[in-house]
Protein backbone atom coordinates (compact mmCIF):
# COMPACT_ATOMS: atom_id res chain seq x y z
CA UNK A 1 0.00 0.00 0.00
CA UNK A 2 2.84 2.50 1.02
CA UNK A 3 4.78 1.73 -2.40
CA UNK A 4 0.91 2.51 -4.18
CA UNK A 5 1.10 5.70 -2.38
CA UNK A 6 4.96 6.52 -3.01
CA UNK A 7 4.24 5.64 -6.90
CA UNK A 8 1.49 8.26 -6.97
CA UNK A 9 3.04 10.38 -5.04
CA UNK A 10 5.78 10.14 -7.44
CA UNK A 11 3.47 10.66 -10.81
CA UNK A 12 2.48 13.47 -9.19
CA UNK A 13 5.48 14.94 -7.63
CA UNK A 14 6.63 15.55 -11.75
CA UNK A 15 10.07 15.16 -10.99
CA UNK A 16 12.59 16.49 -13.40
CA UNK A 17 14.66 13.00 -12.59
CA UNK A 18 11.84 10.53 -13.49
CA UNK A 19 10.56 11.79 -16.51
CA UNK A 20 13.82 11.66 -18.07
CA UNK A 21 14.15 8.46 -16.81
CA UNK A 22 10.72 7.46 -18.59
CA UNK A 23 11.69 9.37 -21.66
CA UNK A 24 14.87 7.33 -21.41
CA UNK A 25 13.20 4.54 -21.66
CA UNK A 26 10.60 5.37 -23.75
CA UNK A 27 13.00 6.48 -26.68
CA UNK A 28 15.08 3.48 -26.00
CA UNK A 29 12.30 0.43 -26.02
CA UNK A 30 10.45 2.09 -29.02
CA UNK A 31 13.29 2.38 -31.12
CA UNK A 32 14.59 -1.07 -30.62
CA UNK A 33 11.26 -2.49 -30.77
CA UNK A 34 10.59 -0.67 -34.38
CA UNK A 35 14.14 -1.34 -35.73
CA UNK A 36 13.71 -5.33 -34.86
CA UNK A 37 10.40 -5.67 -36.09
CA UNK A 38 11.45 -4.06 -39.56
CA UNK A 39 14.12 -6.52 -39.82
CA UNK A 40 12.04 -9.54 -37.59
CA UNK A 41 8.75 -9.35 -39.26
CA UNK A 42 9.89 -9.61 -43.31
CA UNK A 43 12.47 -12.07 -42.24
CA UNK A 44 9.82 -14.35 -40.25
CA UNK A 45 7.01 -14.16 -43.36
CA UNK A 46 10.25 -15.05 -45.50
CA UNK A 47 11.09 -17.74 -43.53
CA UNK A 48 7.38 -18.96 -42.51
CA UNK A 49 5.97 -18.84 -46.23
CA UNK A 50 9.35 -20.11 -48.56
CA UNK A 51 11.05 -23.23 -47.76
CA UNK A 52 14.82 -23.57 -48.98
CA UNK A 53 17.39 -25.46 -48.16
CA UNK A 54 19.03 -25.29 -44.81
CA UNK A 55 15.77 -23.59 -43.56
CA UNK A 56 15.66 -26.46 -40.79
CA UNK A 57 19.41 -25.23 -39.52
CA UNK A 58 18.53 -22.21 -39.49
CA UNK A 59 15.31 -22.05 -37.75
CA UNK A 60 17.44 -24.53 -35.14
CA UNK A 61 19.96 -21.26 -34.85
CA UNK A 62 16.75 -19.09 -34.88
CA UNK A 63 15.11 -20.95 -32.15
CA UNK A 64 18.20 -20.77 -30.09
CA UNK A 65 18.24 -17.09 -30.09
CA UNK A 66 14.95 -16.22 -29.10
CA UNK A 67 16.24 -17.12 -25.69
CA UNK A 68 19.96 -15.52 -26.46
CA UNK A 69 20.54 -14.62 -22.08
CA UNK A 70 20.15 -10.44 -22.43
CA UNK A 71 23.49 -10.59 -20.70
CA UNK A 72 25.00 -12.57 -23.27
CA UNK A 73 23.75 -9.85 -26.00
CA UNK A 74 25.24 -6.86 -23.38
CA UNK A 75 28.18 -8.27 -23.51
CA UNK A 76 28.47 -9.27 -26.69
CA UNK A 77 27.59 -5.83 -27.86
CA UNK A 78 30.02 -4.49 -24.92
CA UNK A 79 33.03 -6.20 -26.41
CA UNK A 80 31.88 -4.72 -29.95
CA UNK A 81 31.58 -1.14 -28.57
CA UNK A 82 34.01 -1.53 -26.62
CA UNK A 83 37.52 0.80 -26.51
CA UNK A 84 39.53 -2.56 -27.69
CA UNK A 85 36.60 -3.67 -29.45
CA UNK A 86 36.45 -3.70 -33.17
CA UNK A 87 33.93 -0.36 -33.23
CA UNK A 88 35.54 1.34 -30.46
CA UNK A 89 35.96 4.17 -32.56
CA UNK A 90 32.29 4.81 -32.81
CA UNK A 91 32.68 5.72 -29.53
CA UNK A 92 28.97 4.63 -28.65
CA UNK A 93 29.22 2.50 -25.48
CA UNK A 94 27.81 3.76 -22.20
CA UNK A 95 25.20 5.80 -25.09
CA UNK A 96 20.92 5.19 -25.68
CA UNK A 97 22.27 4.30 -29.07
CA UNK A 98 23.96 1.46 -27.66
CA UNK A 99 21.33 0.41 -25.27
CA UNK A 100 19.16 0.24 -28.52
CA UNK A 101 21.84 -1.99 -30.38
CA UNK A 102 22.10 -4.77 -28.24
CA UNK A 103 17.69 -4.66 -27.03
CA UNK A 104 18.07 -5.00 -31.54
CA UNK A 105 20.39 -8.01 -30.95
CA UNK A 106 17.74 -9.25 -28.21
CA UNK A 107 14.21 -8.73 -29.77
CA UNK A 108 14.88 -9.25 -33.74
CA UNK A 109 15.22 -13.26 -33.01
CA UNK A 110 12.22 -13.26 -31.18
CA UNK A 111 10.45 -11.23 -33.79
CA UNK A 112 11.33 -13.04 -36.61
CA UNK A 113 11.02 -16.36 -35.07
CA UNK A 114 7.61 -15.44 -33.41
CA UNK A 115 6.05 -14.28 -37.00
CA UNK A 116 7.65 -17.10 -38.63
CA UNK A 117 5.54 -19.60 -36.88
CA UNK A 118 2.75 -17.49 -37.61
CA UNK A 119 2.94 -17.34 -40.96
CA UNK A 120 4.00 -20.74 -41.01
CA UNK A 121 0.91 -22.32 -39.83
CA UNK A 122 -1.52 -20.30 -42.44
CA UNK A 123 0.98 -19.96 -45.28
CA UNK A 124 0.15 -23.37 -47.18
CA UNK A 125 -2.89 -23.25 -47.69
CA UNK A 126 -3.21 -19.71 -48.44
CA UNK A 127 -0.41 -20.18 -51.40
CA UNK A 128 -2.65 -23.30 -52.17
CA UNK A 129 -5.52 -20.73 -52.82
CA UNK A 130 -3.32 -18.36 -54.66
CA UNK A 131 -1.83 -20.50 -57.09
CA UNK A 132 -5.47 -21.37 -58.11
CA UNK A 133 -6.58 -18.41 -58.87
CA UNK A 134 -2.74 -16.94 -60.42
CA UNK A 135 -3.11 -14.21 -57.68
CA UNK A 136 0.53 -11.88 -57.93
CA UNK A 137 3.17 -11.85 -55.32
CA UNK A 138 1.98 -8.43 -53.69
CA UNK A 139 -1.44 -9.61 -53.81
CA UNK A 140 -0.74 -13.28 -51.58
CA UNK A 141 1.76 -11.12 -49.36
CA UNK A 142 -0.59 -8.80 -49.00
CA UNK A 143 -3.32 -11.84 -47.84
CA UNK A 144 -0.61 -13.28 -45.83
CA UNK A 145 -0.11 -9.78 -43.49
CA UNK A 146 -3.79 -9.37 -43.64
CA UNK A 147 -4.64 -12.66 -42.13
CA UNK A 148 -2.14 -12.81 -39.40
CA UNK A 149 -2.80 -9.42 -38.36
CA UNK A 150 -3.99 -9.33 -35.56
CA UNK A 151 -1.11 -12.22 -34.38
CA UNK A 152 1.89 -9.99 -35.33
CA UNK A 153 0.55 -7.00 -33.52
CA UNK A 154 0.84 -9.80 -30.46
CA UNK A 155 4.47 -9.77 -31.76
CA UNK A 156 5.30 -6.67 -31.73
CA UNK A 157 4.06 -6.19 -28.05
CA UNK A 158 6.12 -9.09 -27.00
CA UNK A 159 8.91 -7.25 -28.57
CA UNK A 160 8.07 -4.16 -26.73
CA UNK A 161 7.64 -6.00 -23.79
CA UNK A 162 10.63 -7.66 -23.76
CA UNK A 163 12.30 -4.09 -24.41
CA UNK A 164 10.74 -1.95 -21.88
CA UNK A 165 11.21 -4.69 -19.14
CA UNK A 166 14.77 -5.71 -20.13
CA UNK A 167 17.80 -4.85 -17.61
CA UNK A 168 20.71 -6.83 -17.92
CA UNK A 169 22.17 -5.89 -21.05
CA UNK A 170 21.04 -2.23 -21.10
CA UNK A 171 22.81 -1.42 -17.63
CA UNK A 172 26.10 -3.10 -18.93
CA UNK A 173 26.12 -1.46 -22.30
CA UNK A 174 24.24 1.99 -20.91
CA UNK A 175 25.95 2.06 -17.60
CA UNK A 176 23.13 2.93 -16.05
CA UNK A 177 24.24 6.94 -16.31
CA UNK A 178 21.79 9.66 -14.11
CA UNK A 179 20.28 12.10 -16.82
CA UNK A 180 21.74 9.77 -19.41
CA UNK A 181 21.35 6.54 -19.79
CA UNK A 182 19.32 5.64 -16.93
CA UNK A 183 15.80 3.46 -17.48
CA UNK A 184 12.79 2.31 -15.90
CA UNK A 185 14.45 -0.83 -14.59
CA UNK A 186 18.17 -0.20 -14.27
CA UNK A 187 16.70 2.98 -11.91
CA UNK A 188 14.95 0.47 -10.08
CA UNK A 189 17.76 -2.16 -9.66
CA UNK A 190 19.79 0.82 -8.58
CA UNK A 191 17.01 2.07 -5.74
CA UNK A 192 16.88 -1.64 -4.75
CA UNK A 193 20.45 -1.93 -4.42
CA UNK A 194 20.30 1.43 -2.31
CA UNK A 195 18.19 0.47 -0.27
CA UNK A 196 15.08 2.08 -1.05
CA UNK A 197 12.76 -0.91 -1.58
CA UNK A 198 9.49 1.40 -1.59
CA UNK A 199 10.76 3.74 -4.30
CA UNK A 200 11.92 0.59 -6.36
CA UNK A 201 8.60 -0.71 -6.02
CA UNK A 202 7.16 2.55 -6.88
CA UNK A 203 9.44 2.73 -9.94
CA UNK A 204 8.12 -0.68 -11.23
CA UNK A 205 4.36 0.15 -10.67
CA UNK A 206 4.61 3.07 -12.63
CA UNK A 207 6.49 0.79 -15.24
CA UNK A 208 3.72 -1.56 -15.44
CA UNK A 209 1.23 1.39 -16.06
CA UNK A 210 3.18 3.05 -18.66
CA UNK A 211 3.31 -1.03 -20.33
CA UNK A 212 -0.69 -1.06 -19.69
CA UNK A 213 -0.92 2.16 -21.09
CA UNK A 214 0.35 1.06 -24.56
CA UNK A 215 -1.00 -2.49 -24.43
CA UNK A 216 -4.66 -0.76 -24.07
CA UNK A 217 -3.71 1.91 -27.09
CA UNK A 218 -2.97 -1.08 -29.55
CA UNK A 219 -5.80 -2.75 -28.60
CA UNK A 220 -7.73 -0.27 -29.85
CA UNK A 221 -5.97 -0.54 -32.98
CA UNK A 222 -7.00 -4.08 -33.17
CA UNK A 223 -10.45 -3.66 -33.02
CA UNK A 224 -11.20 -1.58 -35.84
CA UNK A 225 -8.06 -3.05 -37.03
CA UNK A 226 -6.17 0.00 -39.46
CA UNK A 227 -3.08 -1.25 -38.23
CA UNK A 228 -0.78 -3.11 -41.09
CA UNK A 229 -3.39 -2.40 -43.92
CA UNK B 1 14.84 -43.29 -31.89
CA UNK B 2 13.21 -39.97 -30.85
CA UNK B 3 11.38 -42.16 -28.19
CA UNK B 4 14.84 -43.27 -26.87
CA UNK B 5 16.25 -39.02 -26.91
CA UNK B 6 13.53 -38.55 -25.18
CA UNK B 7 14.11 -40.88 -22.39
CA UNK B 8 17.50 -40.55 -22.30
CA UNK B 9 16.52 -36.70 -21.83
CA UNK B 10 14.30 -37.11 -19.28
CA UNK B 11 16.79 -39.34 -17.23
CA UNK B 12 19.23 -36.74 -17.44
CA UNK B 13 16.43 -34.09 -15.84
CA UNK B 14 15.99 -36.65 -12.81
CA UNK B 15 19.68 -37.23 -12.57
CA UNK B 16 20.25 -33.56 -12.39
CA UNK B 17 17.83 -32.47 -9.56
CA UNK B 18 20.19 -34.70 -7.27
CA UNK B 19 23.74 -33.55 -8.96
CA UNK B 20 23.81 -30.80 -5.83
CA UNK B 21 22.69 -33.40 -3.06
CA UNK B 22 25.67 -34.50 -2.48
CA UNK B 23 28.17 -34.83 1.07
CA UNK B 24 29.52 -31.29 2.33
CA UNK B 25 33.22 -32.31 2.29
CA UNK B 26 35.02 -32.97 5.23
CA UNK B 27 37.04 -30.30 7.10
CA UNK B 28 40.95 -29.69 5.76
CA UNK B 29 41.72 -31.02 8.96
CA UNK B 30 39.94 -34.00 8.73
CA UNK B 31 38.99 -33.50 12.20
CA UNK B 32 34.86 -33.32 13.24
CA UNK B 33 33.51 -30.05 14.42
CA UNK B 34 30.20 -29.85 16.29
CA UNK B 35 28.10 -27.91 13.82
CA UNK B 36 25.87 -25.07 15.58
CA UNK B 37 22.02 -25.83 16.27
CA UNK B 38 21.67 -22.80 13.63
CA UNK B 39 23.97 -23.08 11.20
CA UNK B 40 22.71 -20.57 8.53
CA UNK B 41 24.57 -17.26 8.78
CA UNK B 42 23.69 -14.68 6.40
CA UNK B 43 25.96 -11.67 6.42
CA UNK B 44 25.15 -8.65 4.46
CA UNK B 45 28.35 -6.61 3.07
CA UNK B 46 29.34 -3.65 0.62
CA UNK B 47 30.26 -4.40 -3.01
CA UNK B 48 33.57 -3.61 -2.33
CA UNK B 49 34.44 -5.97 0.31
CA UNK B 50 32.87 -8.79 -1.71
CA UNK B 51 34.79 -7.42 -5.10
CA UNK B 52 38.29 -7.22 -3.79
CA UNK B 53 37.61 -11.19 -3.17
CA UNK B 54 38.73 -11.37 0.73
CA UNK B 55 35.51 -13.01 1.47
CA UNK B 56 36.06 -15.48 -0.74
CA UNK B 57 39.28 -16.45 1.02
CA UNK B 58 38.13 -16.13 4.36
CA UNK B 59 34.40 -17.93 3.77
CA UNK B 60 35.87 -21.45 3.70
CA UNK B 61 38.19 -20.79 6.68
CA UNK B 62 35.66 -19.66 9.23
CA UNK B 63 33.45 -22.35 8.06
CA UNK B 64 35.33 -25.03 8.48
CA UNK B 65 36.65 -23.71 11.94
CA UNK B 66 32.92 -23.15 13.20
CA UNK B 67 30.81 -25.27 11.05
CA UNK B 68 28.49 -22.28 10.22
CA UNK B 69 27.23 -21.97 6.33
CA UNK B 70 27.70 -18.48 5.74
CA UNK B 71 25.89 -16.83 3.52
CA UNK B 72 27.26 -13.82 2.07
CA UNK B 73 25.21 -10.88 -0.03
CA UNK B 74 26.41 -8.03 -1.40
CA UNK B 75 25.20 -4.72 -2.16
CA UNK B 76 26.18 -1.06 -1.51
CA UNK B 77 26.33 -0.21 1.93
CA UNK B 78 22.87 2.00 1.44
CA UNK B 79 21.35 -1.81 0.90
CA UNK B 80 23.72 -3.38 2.99
CA UNK B 81 22.47 -1.48 5.95
CA UNK B 82 18.97 -1.94 4.90
CA UNK B 83 19.39 -5.84 4.93
CA UNK B 84 20.28 -5.27 8.45
CA UNK B 85 17.21 -2.80 9.43
CA UNK B 86 14.53 -5.36 7.51
CA UNK B 87 15.87 -9.00 9.28
CA UNK B 88 17.29 -10.16 5.93
CA UNK B 89 20.92 -10.29 7.68
CA UNK B 90 22.19 -11.25 11.00
CA UNK B 91 25.29 -9.76 10.77
CA UNK B 92 27.09 -6.54 8.45
CA UNK B 93 30.37 -5.60 7.07
CA UNK B 94 30.27 -1.84 6.03
CA UNK B 95 32.47 1.31 5.59
CA UNK B 96 30.33 4.11 6.55
CA UNK B 97 30.51 5.39 9.69
CA UNK B 98 27.86 8.08 10.20
CA UNK B 99 25.41 5.45 8.70
CA UNK B 100 26.39 2.78 11.28
CA UNK B 101 25.81 4.93 13.92
CA UNK B 102 22.86 6.17 12.97
CA UNK B 103 22.00 2.25 12.49
CA UNK B 104 22.92 1.17 15.76
CA UNK B 105 21.27 4.56 17.24
CA UNK B 106 17.88 3.44 15.30
CA UNK B 107 17.97 0.28 17.37
CA UNK B 108 18.86 -2.29 14.71
CA UNK B 109 22.42 -2.46 15.86
CA UNK B 110 24.27 -4.29 18.84
CA UNK B 111 27.35 -2.62 18.73
CA UNK B 112 30.00 -1.16 15.81
CA UNK B 113 33.20 -3.04 15.90
CA UNK B 114 35.78 -1.68 13.84
CA UNK B 115 38.25 -4.04 12.93
CA UNK B 116 40.34 -3.08 9.52
CA UNK B 117 40.69 -0.03 6.80
CA UNK B 118 42.36 0.17 3.88
CA UNK B 119 42.68 3.80 1.62
CA UNK B 120 40.82 5.30 -0.77
CA UNK B 121 42.72 6.92 -3.76
CA UNK B 122 41.86 8.01 -7.11
CA UNK B 123 42.53 6.39 -9.82
CA UNK B 124 42.21 7.82 -13.84
CA UNK B 125 43.79 7.87 -17.22
CA UNK B 126 47.70 7.28 -17.56
CA UNK B 127 47.86 11.04 -19.51
CA UNK B 128 46.31 12.28 -15.82
CA UNK B 129 44.26 15.17 -17.90
CA UNK B 130 43.80 17.33 -15.20
CA UNK B 131 46.85 17.19 -13.59
CA UNK B 132 45.83 15.66 -10.28
CA UNK B 133 49.05 13.81 -9.45
CA UNK B 134 50.89 15.29 -6.75
CA UNK B 135 47.97 16.70 -5.56
CA UNK B 136 48.04 17.64 -1.13
CA UNK B 137 44.88 16.12 -0.52
CA UNK B 138 41.87 14.23 -2.24
CA UNK B 139 39.64 17.25 -2.01
CA UNK B 140 42.38 19.29 -3.89
CA UNK B 141 42.27 16.28 -6.86
CA UNK B 142 38.60 16.35 -7.12
CA UNK B 143 39.13 20.82 -7.14
CA UNK B 144 41.04 20.15 -10.35
CA UNK B 145 39.43 17.44 -11.46
CA UNK B 146 36.55 19.43 -12.08
CA UNK B 147 37.93 23.04 -13.00
CA UNK B 148 39.25 21.04 -15.71
CA UNK B 149 35.94 19.42 -16.32
CA UNK B 150 37.53 16.05 -16.97
CA UNK B 151 35.08 12.82 -16.43
CA UNK B 152 34.61 11.30 -13.32
CA UNK B 153 32.92 8.21 -12.68
CA UNK B 154 30.63 8.63 -9.73
CA UNK B 155 29.09 5.28 -7.79
CA UNK B 156 25.94 7.49 -7.13
CA UNK B 157 23.88 4.41 -5.62
CA UNK B 158 24.59 5.88 -1.59
CA UNK B 159 27.29 3.64 -0.94
CA UNK B 160 30.41 3.82 1.65
CA UNK B 161 32.14 5.03 -1.01
CA UNK B 162 30.03 7.38 -2.91
CA UNK B 163 28.87 8.78 0.85
CA UNK B 164 33.06 9.26 0.92
CA UNK B 165 33.51 10.81 -2.39
CA UNK B 166 30.05 13.29 -1.25
CA UNK B 167 31.95 14.33 1.90
CA UNK B 168 35.49 15.36 -0.35
CA UNK B 169 32.93 17.46 -2.72
CA UNK B 170 31.74 18.92 0.34
CA UNK B 171 35.47 19.72 1.39
CA UNK B 172 36.44 20.87 -1.71
CA UNK B 173 33.35 23.45 -2.08
CA UNK B 174 31.83 22.15 -4.87
CA UNK B 175 28.50 20.38 -5.39
CA UNK B 176 28.86 18.44 -8.87
CA UNK B 177 25.50 18.06 -10.59
CA UNK B 178 24.66 15.11 -12.98
CA UNK B 179 22.03 17.21 -14.73
CA UNK B 180 24.33 19.89 -16.05
CA UNK B 181 27.84 18.59 -15.16
CA UNK B 182 28.42 16.32 -18.24
CA UNK B 183 31.94 15.98 -17.16
CA UNK B 184 30.16 14.01 -13.76
CA UNK B 185 29.29 10.56 -14.60
CA UNK B 186 26.77 9.47 -12.01
CA UNK B 187 26.62 5.35 -12.46
CA UNK B 188 24.57 4.05 -10.10
CA UNK B 189 26.60 0.78 -9.98
CA UNK B 190 29.16 -1.13 -7.66
CA UNK B 191 32.78 -0.57 -7.30
CA UNK B 192 33.78 -3.19 -10.29
CA UNK B 193 31.43 -1.92 -12.89
CA UNK B 194 32.68 2.00 -12.28
CA UNK B 195 36.24 1.18 -12.38
CA UNK B 196 35.13 -0.91 -16.04
CA UNK B 197 33.26 2.33 -17.22
CA UNK B 198 36.10 4.65 -15.90
CA UNK B 199 38.72 2.41 -17.74
CA UNK B 200 36.17 2.13 -20.80
CA UNK B 201 35.47 5.71 -20.94
CA UNK B 202 38.61 7.35 -20.17
CA UNK B 203 37.70 8.82 -16.33
CA UNK B 204 38.69 9.30 -12.96
CA UNK B 205 37.04 7.43 -10.30
CA UNK B 206 37.73 7.40 -6.54
CA UNK B 207 37.82 3.90 -5.10
CA UNK B 208 39.07 1.75 -2.30
CA UNK B 209 42.69 0.43 -2.89
CA UNK B 210 41.55 -2.93 -2.51
CA UNK B 211 39.12 -3.62 -5.42
CA UNK B 212 41.53 -1.38 -7.29
CA UNK B 213 44.45 -3.90 -6.99
CA UNK B 214 42.68 -6.96 -7.43
CA UNK B 215 41.13 -5.85 -11.13
CA UNK B 216 44.08 -3.84 -12.00
CA UNK B 217 44.83 -6.67 -14.63
CA UNK B 218 42.58 -5.49 -16.30
CA UNK B 219 42.37 -1.72 -16.14
CA UNK B 220 44.62 -1.60 -19.29
CA UNK B 221 44.07 2.15 -19.40
CA UNK B 222 44.37 3.29 -15.56
CA UNK B 223 46.63 3.52 -12.64
CA UNK B 224 46.71 5.49 -9.02
CA UNK B 225 47.07 9.20 -10.31
CA UNK B 226 46.53 10.24 -5.87
CA UNK B 227 47.76 7.66 -3.44
CA UNK B 228 46.68 7.78 0.35
CA UNK B 229 46.58 11.02 1.44
CA UNK B 230 45.21 11.89 4.97
CA UNK B 231 41.27 12.24 3.71
CA UNK B 232 41.22 9.00 2.59
CA UNK B 233 40.85 6.42 5.28
CA UNK B 234 38.17 3.72 5.02
CA UNK B 235 37.70 1.98 8.08
CA UNK B 236 35.44 -1.33 7.76
CA UNK B 237 33.04 -2.66 10.94
CA UNK B 238 31.19 -5.82 11.78
CA UNK B 239 28.03 -5.10 13.39
CA UNK B 240 25.59 -7.85 14.81
CA UNK B 241 22.20 -7.07 13.91
CA UNK B 242 19.54 -6.68 17.53
CA UNK B 243 17.40 -9.28 18.03
CA UNK B 244 15.30 -7.42 19.78
CA UNK B 245 13.95 -5.88 16.31
CA UNK B 246 13.82 -8.73 14.24
CA UNK B 247 12.43 -12.27 14.99
CA UNK B 248 14.66 -14.87 14.10
CA UNK B 249 18.27 -13.61 13.42
CA UNK B 250 21.07 -15.73 14.20
CA UNK B 251 22.58 -13.31 16.66
CA UNK B 252 24.80 -16.31 18.10
CA UNK B 253 26.20 -16.64 14.73
CA UNK B 254 26.72 -13.54 14.35
CA UNK B 255 28.33 -12.87 17.52
CA UNK B 256 30.60 -16.40 16.66
CA UNK B 257 31.47 -14.68 13.59
CA UNK B 258 32.68 -11.48 15.00
CA UNK B 259 34.83 -13.40 17.19
CA UNK B 260 36.28 -15.42 14.73
CA UNK B 261 36.59 -12.07 12.05
CA UNK B 262 38.66 -10.01 15.58
CA UNK B 263 40.67 -13.10 16.38
CA UNK B 264 44.94 -12.28 16.13
CA UNK B 265 45.10 -15.51 13.22
CA UNK B 266 42.25 -14.17 11.11
CA UNK B 267 43.80 -10.44 11.62
CA UNK B 268 47.01 -11.84 10.26
CA UNK B 269 45.61 -13.18 7.26
CA UNK B 270 43.41 -10.27 6.84
CA UNK B 271 46.59 -8.26 6.87
CA UNK B 272 48.53 -10.68 4.39
CA UNK B 273 45.72 -11.03 1.99
CA UNK B 274 47.02 -9.79 -1.56
CA UNK B 275 50.72 -9.22 -0.54
CA UNK B 276 51.39 -12.35 -2.78
CA UNK B 277 49.17 -11.36 -5.59
CA UNK B 278 49.79 -7.70 -6.22
CA UNK B 279 53.01 -7.29 -3.79
CA UNK B 280 51.09 -5.09 -1.19
CA UNK B 281 48.26 -5.55 1.42
CA UNK B 282 45.06 -4.49 0.28
CA UNK B 283 43.93 -4.18 4.13
CA UNK B 284 45.27 -3.02 7.18
CA UNK B 285 44.14 -4.15 10.51
CA UNK B 286 43.40 -2.04 13.19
Amino acid sequence: MEAFREALRLVFSFDKELWQIIGVTMRMSLTSTTISCLLGIPLGVLFGSTNFRGKTMLMRVLHTLMGLPPVVAGLFVFLLLSRSGPLGSLRLLFTVEAMIIAQCVLITPIVAGLSSSIVGATAPALLEKAKGLHLSRKTILKLLLAENKITLISVVLTGFGRAISEVGAVSLVGGNIMFKTRVMTTAIMLETNKGNFEFAIALGILLLLIAFIINYAVSFFRKDGTVLR
Amino acid sequence: MKKLLCVGLSLLLVLSLFAGCEQKPETPTGTTVNKPANPVLRCSTTTSVNDSKLMAMLEPLFEAETGYDLQITSNGTGAAIKLGETGDADVILVHAKASEEEFIANGFGIKRIPFMFNFFVIVGPKDDPAGVKGSASAADALKKISEKGSKLVSRGDDSGTHKKELALWKAAGIEPKAETDKWYISAGKGMGDCLNMANESGAYVLTDKGTYLSMKANLENLEIVLNESDDMKNTYSLIACNPEKNAGLNTEGANAFIEWMTKKETLDKIAEFGISQYGEALFFVE
